[in-house]
């Protein structure tokens, strides 16, 4: 039989008391009873707060932080109690829903509810009321725009992926050959970027590929002003179709080496040095060494960065939309799907815009999970 | 081996060594410049900004009149001061929700006993393909019915319910891999559940939960898309990077004001990337399968 203690300091300090006796059991009572209420208006009052703008902001944040984080260990304590209180037999079962009954209801409201009912509604008409069948997918498949924003993403995930693994795989290769306290600074250089968001590193993008029409000005973005230096013409680079894909791929390149790169490093150094050492005295050269010996080695760390890359790519919006906001030939599926919702108010080819971000990752994440629960079970 | 032969050897090694020399540097200086550009251009006057590339300050280094905090201060007096408390206030709580439901949740998956377990887990790794994207809409519908939108409760959940399967699933692996015997012997000794888990299992499970506070931390911060829906444009509203967005969506007007933006958008990230490098590592290796 368990007996359920009444609260943490008891089980050190009051070891064989009854930890159901009357005195005890009337205040945790009052205690839980008030308790679920409580939390309850301090929800409603942290919405309300949030909402009213006479408040100084210092006080609502300050307010909002203690809420948001005391709130949420005083629900399960509240439980617990409440749990307590019910007879040992009841309280046994009772106390894993306590645990783990949050997370299947904010599961359950935030992730099942939303994407069944997108799936729902991208079979429906744009206001959500007429049944359309495969209508908004059948546009999505033929209309011009669409198309564009398809095949834009398809070359996304193509090419980003690929260029941060090759690049990422190349500096880790490179840096390791350098001595320790050099190759931990060169390593955190190209790692920095990691902690810029996307709008960020699409300011900083804006500075180099900034663009002046000759006779406004001089040229403030690098790449313009390397080319003035040099005696050619500025290019507005965001306005060359089809090459400006290919610049707003660079931005997210330059986002995701970093991680390739510190990943696949760590991988490159896990590899027994013996193995490399036996290659290079059977007369391989560094190159056979790399590509025969080390590549093939870590083939499956690989893998899971170029997915990872990919499924990052294959949703990116953020970068489309603030440097270009899709226009002149750039945009991506993910970046359509919000503006058809928000610009647009198309809900139906919005829904079947995710629908289809959705189908598109679900393959490559089984690959991840199952090789990352494998890697866990090998530890 | 011959010395004709070591000597060939040995200019190779060295000519191959500046190669790897320029190779890393040529990479390292395309990776680290626009962001150095744009620190210089932050500290620069107004009007330099617009008219002059930052590169041109390498002659006026010295020149005091080159060099300004202005724009800073004008940065955080329009708006940026603001949104830097408002993403505060979205942030911490977006993460401390999340990692608690997670772990109570682990705990339960990892330690408890009841009907549906292993299924139910199932379920929630499985949720981790579904991309936010999915929610938006239906989310959105729910809290205009409920008249959420717009305030930090509403956000923090949404962020909660992103960041659970992710969650879920790394602190359930590392917590079902804690040595079963300490709970054992804690059973023992009259401990129940909430002791257990409070006393034992959370002190134990700091490495995860750092790991996963740090990468929830850097992508509820860094987020655009879910802040822009569920906190909107409203000024009074804005978290940074719908500001920023926003500031950089003005053209010409609000160039020279950009740099500094940028850099007031990113200053807290930096400093957990600088002061705990290794758990930021850690936590982006653990995010890898994020949905």
């Amino acid at each position: 039989m368990t007996t359920p203690l009444s609260s943490p300091e008891y089980d050190s300090t009051s070891e064989g008391l009854d930890p159901t006796s009357p005195a005890r059991r009337r205040f945790t009572k009052a205690v839980t009873v008030l308790a679920i209420p409580t939390l309850i208006f301090v929800f409603a009052l942290a919405v309300q707060l949030s909402k009213d703008s006479d408040i100084p902001k210092l006080a609502q944040v300050a307010v909002a932080l203690l809420l948001g984080v005391l709130g949420i260990w005083a629900l399960y304590w509240a439980m617990d109690r409440a749990v307590s209180l019910l007879p040992a037999r009841w309280a046994v079962r009772a106390r894993p829903l306590v645990f783990v009954g949050p997370a299947l209801l904010a599961l359950t409201v935030f992730l099942v509810y939303p994407a069944t009912h997108t799936i729902i509604i991208s079979f429906f008409d744009n206001g959500s009321d007429v049944f359309v069948g495969l209508d908004n997918y059948s546009t999505i498949l033929t209309e011009d725009k669409y198309q564009r924003g398809i095949i834009n993403s398809v070359l996304w995930v193509l090419a980003v992926p690929a260029l941060s693994v090759a690049i990422g795989l190349g500096y880790a290769t490179l840096v390791d050959k350098l001595r320790p306290r050099t190759e931990t600074i060169a390593k955190s250089l190209i790692f920095l970027p990691m902690a810029i968001s996307f709008v960020g590193a699409s300011v900083v993008w804006a500075f180099m590929y900034y663009f002046r029409p000759e006779g406004f000005g001089a040229q403030i973005g690098l790449l313009n002003g390397i080319l003035v230096a040099l005696g050619l013409d500025p290019v507005n680079w965001l306005n060359q179709e089809p090459w400006n894909n290919g610049f707003l791929m660079f931005i997210l390149i330059w986002l995701q080496v970093g991680f390739s790169m510190v990943i696949l490093s760590a991988a490159i150094k896990g590899v027994p040095t013996e193995l490399q050492e036996a290659s290079r005295i059977d007369g391989a050269t560094e190159w056979q060494t790399f590509r025969r010996i080390t590549v093939p080695m870590i083939a499956s760390t690989i893998v899971v960065v170029w997915t990872t890359v990919a499924i990052t790519t294959w949703k990116v919006f953020d970068i489309v939309a603030v440097m270009t906001g899709g226009r002149n030939g750039t945009q991506v599926i993910a970046q359509q799907m919000v503006e058809e919702f928000f610009d647009f108010r198309r809900f139906g080819i919005g829904a079947a815009l995710a629908v289809i971000l959705f189908i598109a990752v679900i393959p490559i994440l089984v690959v991840n999970i199952r090789r990352f629960q494998a890697q866990e079970e090998m530890r | 081996m011959s010395g004709t032969d070591s000597e060939n050897v040995g200019q190779g090694r060295i000519s191959r060594k500046a190669l790897i020399y320029v190779a890393i540097s040529i990479i390292t200086i395309t990776w680290v410049l626009p962001t150095l550009g744009l620190l210089i251009n932050s500290f620069r006057n107004p009007q330099d900004i617009r008219t002059s590339g930052w590169w041109t300050v390498l002659g006026e280094v010295l020149d005091p009149s080159t060099w300004t905090l202005q724009n800073y201060q004008v940065v955080l007096d329009e708006g940026f001061g603001n949104a830097f408390l408002n993403t505060l206030a979205v942030t911490v709580p977006a993460v401390v929700i999340p990692l608690t439901i997670a772990a109570f949740a682990a705990y339960a998956f990892a330690w408890m006993e009841f009907p549906g377990r292993n299924i139910l887990f199932l379920v929630v790794v499985g949720l981790m393909v579904v991309p936010l994207q999915m929610a938006l809409i239906p989310i959105l519908r729910l809290y205009t019915t409920l008249d959420l939108t717009g305030t930090f409760p509403a956000i923090w959940l949404a962020h909660t319910g992103f960041g659970l399967p992710l969650a879920t699933y790394l602190l359930r692996n590392y917590m079902g891999s804690l040595p079963s015997e300490v709970m054992e012997s804690a059973r023992v000794d009259g401990a129940n559940h909430w002791v257990i888990f409070t006393r034992i299992i959370l002190p134990l499970s700091v490495p995860v939960l750092a790991s996963f506070a740090i990468f929830q931390f850097l992508w509820v911060w860094n987020d655009y898309l879910v802040a822009l829906i569920f906190l909107g444009i409203e000024p009074d509203k804005r978290v940074l990077n719908v500001e920023l967005a926003d500031l950089a969506g003005r053209g010409e007007g609000a160039l020279s004001l950009l740099p500094a933006a940028a850099f007031v958008t990113m200053l807290l990230p930096l400093a957990v990337f600088f002061g705990l490098q290794r758990y930021f590592v850690r936590g982006l290796t653990a995010g890898s399968v994020k949905g």
